[in-house]
């Protein structure tokens, strides 16, 4: 009989045990959130990674080890950004009516974010090089660490903060709008599809199609809008 | 479901080697997605065919972001003692942007008189 190390130490080398435990974990996750009625806070994302970090850290498994496994899923990100076209087209006479409500929160979400990320940073004291990662945070990953490099900022640390981003605004994004007694599902998908990119996106479809096609844009003209604005404003505040 | 994923990573490929050649500031999937509305806009046939895939990612978008989550736990260490302003001031931002977001697409939409029917 072959023993449990001999076992384990075959599988830890390949791909098949993490992508396995990540989409188990997911399914956790989902299973969760679904059980909670898509309560805000019982994110599946969060709960995904709460129930995936602790199980790398207790087998001594390295993050590169790990993501040999997760690798295929995360290259999906590509895809599915693609795949936001569907709602698009599907809603493109209603997007075209909205372009200048669309427009103004766009300038009035992004704006809003690049400034007042800065502003309480600042207040704390942190340093250049921080705020400098901190500016393009509400835009997706890929823009937001190009703008960050180009800033003088850490690409590392601005991949983080624009996760964090995307879980806050996806689990605050429905409490915060009903206080605010908005219910036009445009305006609810837009603004979290501007201010928390494809983890906000990702929250919208689960709540209202409509609100998910309206994010989808929201991430995208917000990428190109933050590759313009992110310099700009973090020089008034260096 | 082949010729639909064929589809669209020709749509990733055409965007990334798009944004490379020209040097873009966006992402190379967000290229991809406007050339894929505007195949989809082209072509009903595509829209059929490309439907049920995109769906069933769409449908499962968050699970995208387990393997980069899990990253951050990884990097926690990072953030080191500015941890907390740090996660002040995204949380912060993040409400604030949201909030003021919606209430200009909001006020905006009634004073163009822009209904969603």
């Amino acid at each position: 009989m072959t023993d449990f190390a001999e076992i384990w130490s075959y599988l830890s080398r390949g791909p098949l045990l993490w992508l396995t435990a990540t989409l188990a974990a997911y399914a956790i996750g989902d299973a969760c959130a679904r059980a909670a009625n898509r309560a805000p806070l019982v994110n599946p994302v969060l709960i995904a990674v709460t129930v995936l970090a602790p199980v790398l850290w207790l087998t001594g498994t390295p993050y590169a080890t790990y993501f040999e496994g997760a690798q295929f899923v995360h290259f999906l990100l590509g895809p599915v950004t693609i795949s936001l076209a569907l709602p698009l087209c599907e809603n493109l006479p209603r997007i075209r009516r909205a372009a200048l409500p669309m427009l103004a929160a766009l300038v009035a979400g992004s704006v809003t974010s690049a400034v007042s990320v800065l502003a309480i940073a600042r207040g704390f004291g942190l340093g250049p090089d921080l705020l400098a990662s901190l500016a393009p945070k509400a835009a997706t990953a890929p823009v937001a660490i190009g703008v960050s490099e180009r800033l003088g900022g850490s690409p590392t640390l601005t991949a983080v903060m624009v996760l964090i981003t995307g879980a806050i605004g996806a689990v605050v994004v429905t409490p915060l709008l009903n206080l605010l007694r908005i219910k036009d599902w445009r305006a609810r998908g837009f603004s979290v599809g501007v201010a928390a990119h494809g983890i906000g996106t990702a929250r919208a479809l689960q709540v209202n199609p409509t609100a998910g096609a309206f994010a989808g844009l929201g991430m995208a003209l917000n990428a190109v809008l933050t590759a313009v604005i992110a310099p700009l404003i973090l020089r008034l505040f260096l | 479901m082949i010729h639909a994923l064929l589809a669209i990573l020709l749509c990733q490929l055409a965007g990334e080697a798009t944004v490379r050649a020209l040097g873009l500031p966006l992402p190379g999937p967000v290229l991809g997605m406007v050339l894929m509305v505007l195949a989809l806009r082209l072509s009903p046939r595509l829209l059929a065919l490309v439907s049920p895939l995109a769906r069933g990612l769409l449908a499962n978008m968050s699970l995208l972001f387990v393997p980069a989550g899990v990253g951050v736990v990884g990097h926690a260490a990072i953030l080191g003692a500015q941890g907390g302003p740090l996660f002040l001031a995204l949380l912060g931002s993040t409400v604030l942007a949201i909030a003021v977001g919606a209430l200009t697409f909001a006020a905006v939409a009634r004073l163009t008189g822009n209904r969603d029917d």
